[in-house]
């Protein structure tokens, strides 16, 4: 019993010592966002493209004199692209450092984990690419700056139909992730409504690596087109296997597709193949022009979708923040919600009374070893 | 003896239920730490539930986040789908994951020793891929939105159950017949003792309390996901049981504190150094690892347990 | 029809590289009654050896460096598997420690290695260079790859091999003695840790070779990817008889086979629902597998 008595104060001394560590408060010299992203993990890609666009924006904003005269820093936290980590990270970001903002997650099954807890601290939450639709559906304080699955679903469904002439469709989906759950039916929904038929939906899960079996089966109901709505890694390898397996039909996909880690997996397998975004590098307004050529002289690569979003977001609520004249979470979210006709690198976003913004989807085709702009679909 | 005994039924739930009302209030006290302080509370439950089954009885488990799995979900489908109150939700959870224990013990009259170790784990894992396939429990995507209705208060109301529960039932005749199972089962046997029975009863209890855990657990990430309930935890459970102490019931729940803090403590020390920080979790199981390798290899009686004789 | 015949020799591949790493398995457990949890980890380690080796190779698919990335694969996990052996085993087994301290020895060298891994090479997966190009052949309509048929092939050639060895040859029979009576064994002169080490290094050097084989073939790999396959092949050994090489060979390709069968005809979200029923069900009600031999336990 001494013994017990010895170890448990020796414990509870250690405890309080961590503890008080973490009790320090810094000066609020600057406005501090707070920033939640996939850096490492199996959604990587998608976390250092926003990462580059957010700290691009950050830049130019510093250099414009920061906000409400005050300089903006970010405190960017690494999630590992797992829900329970998001959490954790998301907590200390709203009641150790007490932010007045964030901005992310990436990836809808995240952000819907962490978007409770925003909304439960009043702290406004803006993704920039989760486009699950029940993503904003959970308060009035989640926002987001890209558009939603029911769009880009129906959008791509219309594409196949009018620009490839599909009219037999396989669905190859992942059952872990809201994203890819969304994007499939509401891809169906629209393919049916327009005279098309789903011959077979199949399923794997994130992490697999063996499609063969599900692409056989797709391939035996002989589809004119494969819609795949995954995120890159597995996306790259069921590309890959598919070809192997010699289905000869079109594959699309949507932003999930997004990160050169497809075109690297995949090599010459991903030839001819389609997905939606969010934008094109190749657009030729000028302000798009210019953001490329900035971004291509920081980071000497040029900016893919998410990249573009990252940059857009920040922008947007430095703006937000500008015009509420405080970082007080009420009025910043109001001011957040009355965003009208903001010029984006992606394209002019107006968010809409249920804090979505409308925009138009962008498809692109890889061809030659590059994906290529091929046709932009209006909301 | 009696005097003592009322002071703290009555004094411990009164002296948790003032802690609690100080320790919710963000604006004295960071909502972070109360958090990790909440799950050292969770997790010490879990470890003193597998301290049950295989410190205790010597049947080991490797399918306890099943158990905290069954226990999470049922309470969470209650009190989301049809707003049942707590308390029969966590019963509720109870006696499923109890039921859950029950069928797994009967297996136990067949196998022994490792052969027993797999079929937990295959339990565990159909649990959760069987979770995984049932869309009205969220699939892969998981349950959210879950009422918040675990507090400091109820975490730890909960342990102190736990703890006193499972020491007084070690001190008691059918607790003896427990440790006499672990020790030498076909001498039991031969002493007259139902071996099967008893066994069947450490498992249902064991996975009981798994269950409690995975119901407070539900009710304060107000989300469940199926791989939150992972082989991986089911590790860690075992890992928290063999640092504190095989067999001692406080140990494990102090090593699962231990084990709850040591990611926090780790983040704050490594935070100052950004290629280890990059790598925290990595470095976090790695140290787990090494701290279990340590523990098993040299000191395999945990940080409470008694060395015991050469047999 | 066809499509069952095409899901058939999806299903082998598979099949070959879970008999493959389940030979470790019932070959450790026939000697030491441990289950080896790290041997998937092994598996691992060998895909990353032969990622490695083929990422400093100049000419990535010629015959020659097709070679020495499958040595350099064997070499690698079979050094490590008699490290494993040697630093994490050998002293429990000789005092003849409870069987849980070296299960639990072995669930954390599973993590030891799982996260030097992750630490080294990240959780992203990272594709394997492909050093066998790969091309589809098309037998009316049916289409297999080359790559499919070199997995089922060479794993074939490998048990083949294996089995020559564990019957003819010396080292062989004295392995069998052991696993038929440790102590009676060492009482007769066989030196009975060096016939553990031999154990581990011919278990790790099959399942070093199936590491690369699937990295070929997905090709993915990533520090977590033996996991799954590690826990399978331990079903197929269980199924097939654990103790029992041959019994482990025919669990493999049963499992692999199975599975496919079950995400073609029923649903791929069960997939990974079959290997630990027919796990359970295997301990319950045939509890020698289809190979093995019943043993009474030993008093």
């Amino acid at each position: 019993m001494k013994k017990l008595i010895i170890y448990s104060l020796v414990f509870f001394v250690i405890v309080g010592i961590l503890l008080t560590g973490c009790g320090k408060k810094t000066e609020e010299r600057n406005i501090k966002i707070g920033v939640i992203l996939p850096l490492t993990g199996q959604l990587s890609t998608f976390g250092q493209s926003v990462r580059k666009g957010v700290e691009l924006a950050l830049e130019e904003v510093n250099r414009e004199g920061g906000v409400l005269g005050k300089k903006v820093e970010l405190i960017i936290e690494d999630d590992e692209s797992k829900t329970d980590t998001a959490q954790t990270v998301v907590t200390k970001l709203l009641t150790k450092d007490r932010v007045p903002l964030i901005i992310g997650e990436v990836i809808s099954s995240i952000t819907l984990a962490v978007a409770p807890l925003c909304q439960r601290y009043k702290v406004p939450l803006i993704t920039p690419s989760a486009t699950n639709a029940d993503v904003t559906r959970t308060g009035d304080y989640i926002f987001r700056t890209c558009f939603i699955d029911d769009f880009q679903g129906s959008a791509l469904a219309r594409f196949a139909i009018e620009s490839l002439k599909a009219k037999r469709a396989g669905i190859l989906k992942d059952v872990k992730s809201d994203y890819s759950i969304g994007l499939a039916s509401a891809f169906a929904k629209t393919f049916k409504e327009m005279g098309g038929e789903v011959v077979n939906e199949q399923a794997y899960a994130a992490g697999d690596t063996d499609f063969r079996t599900q692409l056989t089966s797709i391939k035996a109901s002989n589809p004119d087109i494969i819609f795949i709505p995954g995120y890159y890694n597995e996306v790259g390898l069921i590309i890959r296997q598919a070809r192997e397996l010699s289905i000869k039909a079109n594959l699309l996909g949507g932003d999930g597709w997004d990160s050169p880690r497809v075109l690297e997996i995949a090599g010459a397998s991903a030839e001819g193949t389609y997905y939606g975004t969010h934008f094109s590098p190749l657009e030729k307004s000028p302000q798009v022009q210019e953001f490329v050529s900035v971004f291509k002289q920081k980071y000497n690569e040029e900016p893919d979708a998410l990249a573009a979003l990252g940059y857009d977001t920040l922008k947007l609520v430095c703006s937000a923040i500008k015009r509420a004249g405080t970082t007080e979470g009420q009025k910043v979210r109001d001011e957040l919600a009355q965003t009208k006709n903001f010029a984006g690198v992606t394209g002019e976003i107006t968010i809409d009374e249920n804090r979505n913004a409308r925009k138009p989807l962008v498809i692109l085709k890889i061809e030659k070893g590059k994906p290529t702009y091929f046709i932009s679909i209006k909301p | 003896m009696r005097a003592k005994n009322i002071i703290l039924v009555i004094g411990i739930p009164f002296s948790l239920w003032l802690i609690n009302h100080f320790i919710s209030n963000p604006s004295i006290f960071s909502p972070y730490i109360l958090q990790i302080i909440v799950l050292m509370g969770i997790n010490a439950i879990l470890a003193v539930s597998w301290d049950f089954i295989s410190g205790v009885t010597g049947q080991f488990s490797i399918g306890q986040a099943g158990f905290m799995a069954i226990g999470a979900y049922s309470s969470a489908f209650l009190t989301l789908k049809y707003k049942v109150p707590f308390l029969p939700a966590i019963l509720f959870a109870l006696i499923l994951s109890a039921i859950a224990g029950f069928i797994v013990g009967i297996p136990t009259l067949r196998l022994r020793g490792d052969y027993l170790a797999i079929a937990t784990l295959g339990f565990g894992e159909i649990v959760r891929v069987a979770i995984l396939n049932m869309p009205s429990l969220g699939g892969a995507t998981g349950l959210k939105g879950i009422p918040i209705y675990s507090s400091f208060f109820s975490v730890y109301l909960a342990l102190a159950i736990t703890l006193w529960f499972c020491l007084a039932l070690l001190k008691s005749q059918p607790g003896r017949i427990l440790l006499s199972i672990r020790e030498d089962e076909i001498a039991s046997q031969m002493m007259g003792i139902d071996v099967v029975k008893y066994k069947v009863f450490a498992f249902t209890f064991s996975a009981a309390l798994a269950g409690l855990a995975g119901a407070l657990y539900a009710h304060w990430t107000s989300l469940v996901h199926p791989d939150s309930f992972s082989f991986m935890k089911s590790i860690e459970i075992i890992l928290m049981g063999v640092l504190g102490g095989m067999g001692t019931i406080y140990g494990p729940a102090v090593g699962g504190m231990l084990i709850t803090l040591l990611p926090e403590g780790l983040r704050l020390l490594l935070e100052q150094n950004p290629l280890l920080y990059q790598n925290k979790d990595f470095v976090r199981m790695l140290f787990f690892a090494i701290l279990l390798l340590f523990f098993i290899i040299l000191r395999p009686q945990g940080i409470f347990g008694k060395r015991e004789a050469k047999g | 029809m066809s499509l069952f015949f095409q899901q058939l020799i999806n299903g082998l591949a598979w099949g070959g590289i879970y008999a493959l790493i389940a030979i470790g398995y019932t070959m450790v457990y026939g000697i030491m009654q441990l289950i080896n949890f790290a041997h998937g980890d092994v598996f691992m380690a060998g895909a990353f050896a032969g990622y490695v080796i083929a990422q400093l190779l100049p000419d990535k698919s010629s015959l020659p460096s097709v070679i020495l990335v499958f040595l350099s694969a064997m070499l690698f996990s079979t050094f490590l598997g008699i490290l494993i052996e040697r630093l994490g085993y050998r002293s429990l087994w000789k005092k003849n420690a409870p069987r849980l301290s070296l299960l639990i020895v072995a669930v954390a060298i599973s993590l030891l290695l799982e996260n030097v891994g992750l630490m080294i090479f990240g959780a992203a997966p990272r594709s394997f260079p492909s050093i066998i190009p790969s091309r589809s052949f098309s037998l009316g309509s049916i289409s297999f790859t080359n790559i499919q048929v070199i997995v089922i092939l060479s794993s074939l050639v490998l048990m083949v091999a294996l089995q020559l060895i564990v019957m003819r040859t010396k080292m062989g029979r004295a392995m069998r003695a052991v696993a038929e009576d440790s102590e009676m064994s060492a009482l007769l002169g066989i030196p009975r840790e060096r016939i553990l080490s031999f154990t581990f290094a011919l278990g790790s050097a099959l399942a070093g070779v199936a590491g690369v084989m699937v990295a070929i073939y997905t090709p993915q790999i990533n520090p977590l990817m033996g996991i799954l396959p590690g826990l399978k092949a331990f079903v197929s050994a269980v199924l097939g008889g654990i103790g029992s090489i041959p019994g482990a060979m025919l669990g493999g390709f049963v499992l692999g086979e199975a599975e496919t069968l079950v995400s073609a005809y029923i649903s791929s979200s069960y997939r990974d629902l079959l290997a630990f029923l027919i796990l359970i069900f295997v301990l319950l009600f045939l509890p020698s597998g289809l190979l093995g031999k019943g043993v009474a336990e030993k008093l």
